[in-house]
């Protein structure tokens, strides 16, 4: 009897519809699953790694399935993925790192600004560097 | 007080945040010109061996794979959790040995170059 008077705690119903509710967790969700991309690309690349050390033969083939159709289609994505990843970043730095000068706090825009600034300049140099063009 | 492990977490997370957010979209550019058939110079066998041949370029290579894989595990965690996976433990095991595992075997494979 006592069992059935005690209090149950309310337990909420574990659900994914809730993605679906507004634009804005739809648009949380296709950020997070940039994860799945850039965690994917980063060990393509460790498998890159491992046929690199095992020498000529072994790094060509690894070239030869980045030109396969599922690698390219693979590439698209991530990219498309990971950049979405590096805008969202981006605009959170003024959240995550204000910065005050005197009185006045620097205004968001610059500070997510001068993060885009630096991805760019960064990316045309890495870009250079490889002797992409 | 309980001390907890959130910092050593979320650390390698952050930085790994920004991290693949200054240079994982080059890099991808990079090898899906290689794969258009535009291979930029850096990625023929020759250079890229000697390239990756020195030990500070090792050693960022390193930093690079962990902190990128570590952050992604870190949000494919969350990301379980929120979509109704409650197994927290059992998704934070598997994820995080996932990265630990890809960073140690690029460590393991950079010292072979």
């Amino acid at each position: 009897m006592a069992e059935e008077m005690s209090p149950r705690p309310y337990l909420r119903p574990i659900t994914s519809e809730w993605i679906f509710r507004h634009p804005r967790y739809l648009r949380y969700l296709v950020r997070e699953f940039s994860c799945l991309f850039i965690g994917g690309y980063t060990l393509l690349l460790v498998a890159g790694l491992k046929s690199l050390s095992e020498g000529r033969g072994a790094y060509e083939a690894f070239l030869e399935c980045l030109r396969s159709p599922a690698s390219i289609a693979f590439h698209v994505l991530a990219l498309a993925f990971a950049t979405y990843h590096s805008i969202t970043w981006f605009n959170l730095t003024p959240k995550a790192l204000p910065l005050q000068l005197g009185e006045e706090f620097v205004p968001d825009v610059a500070i997510s600004g001068a993060h885009f600034a630096v991805w760019g300049v960064l990316s045309l140099a890495l870009l250079y560097f490889a002797g992409a063009f | 007080m309980t001390r907890s492990n959130k910092p050593i977490v979320w650390g390698p997370f952050a930085a790994g945040g920004t991290l693949t957010a200054f240079v994982t979209p080059a890099l991808i550019v990079l090898t899906l010109l290689a794969g258009l058939g535009y291979a930029p110079e850096l990625l023929g066998y020759d250079r890229l061996h000697a390239f990756m041949g020195h030990w500070l370029v090792k050693l960022a290579a390193i930093a690079v794979v962990f902190v990128s894989l570590w952050s992604s595990a870190h949000r494919l965690r969350i990301t379980c959790y929120d979509l109704g996976l409650r197994a927290d433990m059992l998704v934070a095991t598997v994820v995080y040995a996932v990265a630990l595992t890809g960073a140690l075997a690029a460590a393991v494979f950079l010292a072979g170059i």
